[in-house]
């Protein structure tokens, strides 16, 4: 599983290293940390964000250890979404129950929509609305995005998505 | 000195432009030892043919006083098929339904062992494939630079420059006017109704919108672009075409918030054609603004090479098909 968690070390050298070895330790991969000096917490400690994937068994460990450390341990979330994409609508977009909309992508189970503004000039005007969805992973988005499809063109939704080839050049 | 005589069939902006280019370069022409001669010129009111070379500046401004170039009404003989020349210019309108007058006279120069050199997107986005035999067949070049991208060499960069890649697929902007009107929805915060208006009277849209607006015109020249690149035989009817008259001056903000613009995107990859609206990041090279045209073509030796430039006008469209002509000169 790929966790995400934010630590808060004590102000003091050689605090990072105390935070990042019991990961390897217990045979976790690091994907990415910030460390972010400048900003302190109301508590004088340093916040730093990690991300690793890590066996699911080892995770109760992994705190035990830190916390055993001196690391506090502030929040500790599974990065399950990890693809994200988004589009356009335009259309009777309220009217044609955008819960409902949004359910249908919510439901699947393994893609949610995570923002939507709306745009709303006049009752008898077509709105337009931007969401982002996010997958576990690229298959699901793109199955996620062909439901949406389906649902855009029932209820009678222009439906903009990003360009295509972009994505697989980079 | 290579003399190489030629007609221009349609005497409408591009056919003008093509009269106007040939007299401006020539000095360069002859630099570079070729002597264009244009021996005859029709439109829909007749043509005028002087083997020993039409008068250029006259046939313009002739056109400009009586509304056609010809100097005389009754003619007798096909200028295509019975006028002894090497090179068929054809720059009637486009026609989508039937693609006439455009097919038929590109037929007959090919039966009549001449080389085609085009800007008419209508034949060629119905018949690709039985033009391109008919040149074969009668041992004749086919160039049609000018029907994708006004300026850009789009045909020219993948088939010489980007020889020995394969095109793994294109993404474009192919239509102007659609361009211009997204454009200016976006800065102004306008909506479509008036930005087309104001772009009706700017020459840029046309009094008929449709075939722009709806995305047919991008959809005929992703044809012509899939089937030369790809060896398609697609024709207009097999692209799923989206236009842009449902898009709101709200879609555009919030788009722009998220640091996006909408833009009409003709697609090319693993043998589907898309017209359709698109997100496009702010800062990827596909997001140019007013009139222009762009074209990405993603190949697996170059990676990506991304070309754009003026996709309209008479001079501009008119580059396109001189320099089909200097390649016709130069080969044949």
């Amino acid at each position: 599983m790929i966790v995400s968690m934010t630590l808060e070390l004590k102000d003091i050298p050689g605090q990072l290293v105390l935070a990042l070895s019991p990961i390897s330790e217990l045979h976790g991969n690091i994907m990415s940390v910030v460390h972010q000096h400048e900003e302190k917490t109301p508590r004088g400690t340093i916040p730093v964000q990690i991300t690793f994937e890590i066996d699911q068994h080892a995770l109760n460990e992994l705190i035990e250890r830190l916390e055993n450390s001196g690391v506090r341990v502030a929040r500790v979330g599974e990065e399950r979404l990890r693809s994200s994409v988004s589009v356009v609508l335009i259309g009777h977009i309220i009217h044609s129950d955008i819960g409902d909309t949004i359910e249908r992508i919510d439901s699947t189970g393994f893609a949610e929509v995570v923002d939507l503004s709306l745009s709303m000039p006049a009752i008898e005007k077509t709105s337009s609305a931007y969401l982002v969805i996010n997958a576990i992973g690229e298959k699901e988005l793109k199955k996620s995005l062909e439901i949406l499809r389906g649902v855009a063109e029932k209820k009678d939704l222009l439906m903009i998505e990003p360009i295509r080839l972009n994505s697989e050049a980079t | 000195m290579k003399t190489v005589r030629l007609s221009i069939i349609g005497f409408g902006a591009v056919g003008q432009g093509v009269a106007r280019s040939i007299l401006s370069k020539h000095d360069y022409l002859h630099k570079h030892g070729i002597d264009l001669r244009v021996v005859g010129i029709s439109d829909s009111g007749g043509c005028e043919v002087d083997t020993g070379g039409v008068d250029l500046k006259k046939a313009i401004d002739r056109k400009k006083q009586t509304g056609t170039v010809a100097a005389d009404s009754e003619i007798d003989f096909d200028l295509i098929s019975d006028v002894d020349h090497d090179i068929v210019v054809e720059a009637t309108p486009t026609n989508i339904k039937d693609g006439e007058p455009g097919l038929g006279n590109m037929l007959s120069a090919f039966q009549s062992g001449k080389h085609v050199v085009t800007s008419n997107k209508g034949p060629l986005a119905l018949c690709f494939a039985e033009l391109k035999e008919a040149a074969e067949d009668n041992g004749v070049l086919f160039r049609y630079e000018a029907t994708v991208g006004g300026a850009i060499p789009i045909f020219n960069l993948i088939h010489e420059a980007l020889a020995g890649n394969k095109v793994v697929g294109i993404e474009g902007i192919l239509n102007g006017t659609t361009n211009y009107i997204l454009t200016r929805m976006a800065e102004e915060r306008l909506p479509y109704e008036l930005v087309l208006k104001e772009a009706q009277e700017l020459g840029i849209a046309e009094a008929d919108p449709t075939y722009d607006v709806e995305g047919i015109d991008s959809a005929c020249k992703l044809v012509i672009l899939a089937n030369s690149i790809f060896g398609q035989c697609a024709t207009y009817r097999d692209v799923d075409v989206t236009g842009i008259t449902k898009i709101t001056p709200e879609a555009l903000e919030l788009a722009n918030k998220n640091n996006y613009v909408i833009k009409l995107i003709c697609e090319a990859s693993d043998g589907r054609l898309i017209v359709a609206p698109r997100l496009v990041p702010k800062r990827h090279p596909l997001s140019v603004g007013g009139t222009l045209n762009v074209a990405s073509i993603l190949t697996d030796l170059a990676g990506r090479i991304t070309i754009s430039g003026k996709g309209a006008g008479s001079i501009e469209t008119a580059s396109s098909i001189l320099s089909d002509i200097l390649y016709v000169a130069r080969n044949s």
